[in-house]
């Protein structure tokens, strides 16, 4: 533990006195709050006396032309996550502090994970307070109390967003490690993320083109055709983490998604559209949550050996 | 070899892929005294120091630092030891004082004694009403000397300075000298110190080894290094005589402490140990020579550096 918790609070504080930790704050907020604002516009025309879990509509409801608060949220984490990692050793390194640090008696993985630890505390707290401020608005303003299945779900929104963000955030630590320059690091962590987010979707359909090709009267006659040419786009799309995360998110605060596939309008018949309990909406889900953890930890992992094998040099 | 060395390596050496940076180095350093490592850019100096603080691995032999060895407990060695690495930085958006608590609390320093500790440090090395100022704003000499305050604030029983004046002006440069030989003085603080500037490493240190091509190719006090490098006297006297007697050389050669006489022409070239000047004047002029010009050269490092590196 020697010198942990004193590089992690060192960096909480480096971070909460960043102008880039105002500037993130202020875009999630204005985004969050406008988002609610539209959301409660729509949601009381929208929800009847039957309607179950009013509460996660604020986050879920879109109005118009404001897209819901999730879509927000989908979008900003990986832009907060790069920005709080992506010069966290290049920096250092360049300004010439990292030498200087490493001579002291800390071990030396102790600074990449007070570094790691901070940002994730740094991305929780905006996280949270988000989520709060809309959840305390759309009590006062709707006046439905939230249930104590929204809460969970609620949390564990929460806890998926956080993985997220450790996700893209490792993933610029990772750079931030492998590059000098962090020019460099930050437009290579950009990269990857408009990749993930708008290339992903053109290629997944592309590729599921070329391997089952569809022609206007086949895929009249042939249904089956039809679901495979989704699934093989869905698993493509799914390398992505973007999609796994945007997956995960709709499923757990939309509970009457019963499943991400496709569906045959047989299969949907005797279907009772009912929210789905929490338990089955996490069973959906688990792979994606897996794989999101997983992604962190080997993103994580790599960045540790990288940054324990590197020589110190001065220059 | 009854007193314990405050550094000792044996056959220590780092290769990367194809070069080797250090080659078999071995080297002894005493408590309390100032170690000059010279060398030209390049030659490994940096690599040695960075091994010794264990931010290196060495790729063969060992390294003792105070009795530890800092490739396996490189926590123990880097308590007592401070690093002044060449290019010093702090972080700019802190004061100077916010920097130097980093420090103290990186070395579990309490942050009832760190204040006190720091402010000594800040007057030691002259920063004390800048101290609340953001570091950004220093001047390259100005971090330099917060940079010895950083390793000061740890009470080291080493310290290690990489190029500690490269990029100051002459009077920074001195400045920082005059901090170090006070702070070895006062505070009984072995110091190694790495340059490619000889005056420098002249003036401070006891003992200087030099380093070219990853070999330690001469090692010792300057006076001895200076004896070895030359053949001869530290002293080089040149004189021009007119109408120099046959016997002169001679008689010039009989006094005590001259080791070499060369003549060409009117000109004697008379290397020697010590300032001989009056006794060769008084020589020439009872061999009826005319004394027309004497001049003397202090042969310093620029020699000894010189030769050496033209042999690596």
């Amino acid at each position: 533990m020697s010198g942990l918790m004193t590089v992690f609070w060192k960096e909480l504080a480096d971070h909460f006195c960043s102008k880039r930790f105002i500037i993130l704050l202020s875009l999630i907020y204005l985004a969050g709050l406008s988002a609610v604002y539209v959301a409660l516009q729509t949601i009381r025309s929208e929800v009847t006396g039957t309607t179950e879990l009013v509460f996660l509509r604020l986050f879920t409801t879109s109005g118009g032309v404001l897209p819901p608060f999730l879509v927000f949220i989908i979008f900003f984490i990986p832009i907060v996550g790069i920005a709080l990692g992506f010069d966290s050793i290049n920096s250092e390194r360049s300004s010439g502090t990292l030498s200087r640090i490493l001579s002291q008696p800390l071990f030396r993985d102790a600074v990449i994970n007070g570094k790691f630890l901070a940002g994730l505390v740094t991305m929780g707290i905006m996280l949270v307070s988000i989520v709060t401020i809309i959840g305390g608005m759309g009590l006062r303003l709707i006046g439905v109390p939230p249930s104590s299945e929204e809460v969970w779900r609620i949390l564990i929104f929460l806890g998926v967003c956080i993985i997220y963000g450790a996700f893209w955030m490792s993933l610029a630590v990772l750079f931030s490690i492998l590059f000098e320059r962090t020019a460099t690091s930050a437009l290579a962590a950009i990269a990857i993320w408009i990749f993930f987010t708008f290339f992903m979707p053109m290629i997944a359909g592309l590729v599921a083109d070329a391997i089952v090709p569809l022609s206007q009267s086949e895929a009249q006659s042939n249904p089956a055709l039809i679901v495979k040419h989704e699934e093989v786009e869905r698993m493509i799309l799914r390398i992505s983490p973007t999609t796994l995360f945007g997956e995960a998110m709709v499923t757990i605060l939309v509970p009457t998604v019963r499943t991400l596939g496709p569906m045959l309008v047989r299969e949907t018949t005797r279907m009772i559209p009912n929210p789905l309990p929490l338990r089955e909406s996490l069973l959906i889900v688990w792979p994606h949550l897996t794989s999101l953890i997983a992604l962190t930890v080997i993103c994580f992992a790599i960045s540790y050996v990288k940054f324990m094998r590197q020589e110190i040099r001065a220059t | 070899m009854n007193e314990q060395a405050v550094v000792e390596t044996v056959d220590l050496t780092k290769s990367y892929r194809n070069v080797t940076a250090v080659d078999k180095l071995n080297l002894r350093i005493e408590e309390g005294e100032i170690f000059g490592f010279l060398g030209p850019n390049g030659a490994g100096k940096t690599t040695t120091v960075l091994m010794l603080l264990g931010l290196t691995e060495p790729t063969s032999g060992t390294a003792r630092v105070c009795g530890h060895n800092p490739t396996r407990e490189p926590l123990q060695v880097k308590r007592i030891t401070g690093y002044l690495p060449e290019k010093v930085g702090f972080y700019e958006d802190l004061t100077a004082r916010q920097n130097l608590a980093y420090t103290t609390r990186l070395n579990d320093l309490a942050d009832e004694d760190a204040s006190s500790v720091i402010n000594e440090a800040l007057n030691i090395v002259g920063l004390s009403d800048v101290a609340d100022q953001k570091v950004g704003k220093f001047s390259r000499g100005m971090k330099q000397r917060l940079g010895i305050a950083d390793v000061l604030v740890k009470h080291p029983r080493m310290v290690f300075l990489d190029e500690p004046t490269s990029g100051l002006d002459p009077d920074g440069a001195n400045q920082i000298l005059d901090t170090i030989a006070q702070m070895s003085k006062e505070h009984k603080i072995t110091i190694v110190l790495s340059s490619h500037q000889l005056p420098m490493v002249q003036r401070i240190c006891d003992r200087v080894g030099i380093l070219v091509k990853g070999r330690l190719v001469a090692e010792g006090p300057i006076e001895r290094l200076g004896r070895e490098a030359l053949g001869g006297g530290r002293f080089r006297i040149e004189v021009q005589v007119s109408q120099p007697s046959p016997n002169l050389d001679e008689s010039i050669r009989r006094i005590n402490g001259v080791v070499s006489v060369e003549k060409s022409g009117d000109f004697l070239f008379i290397t020697c140990d010590q300032d001989l000047r009056p006794q060769i004047a008084k020589a020439i002029v009872d061999s009826n020579t005319l004394l027309v010009q004497m001049k003397i050269q202090d042969y310093g490092l620029e020699e000894i550096y010189m030769k050496y590196f033209r042999e690596g």
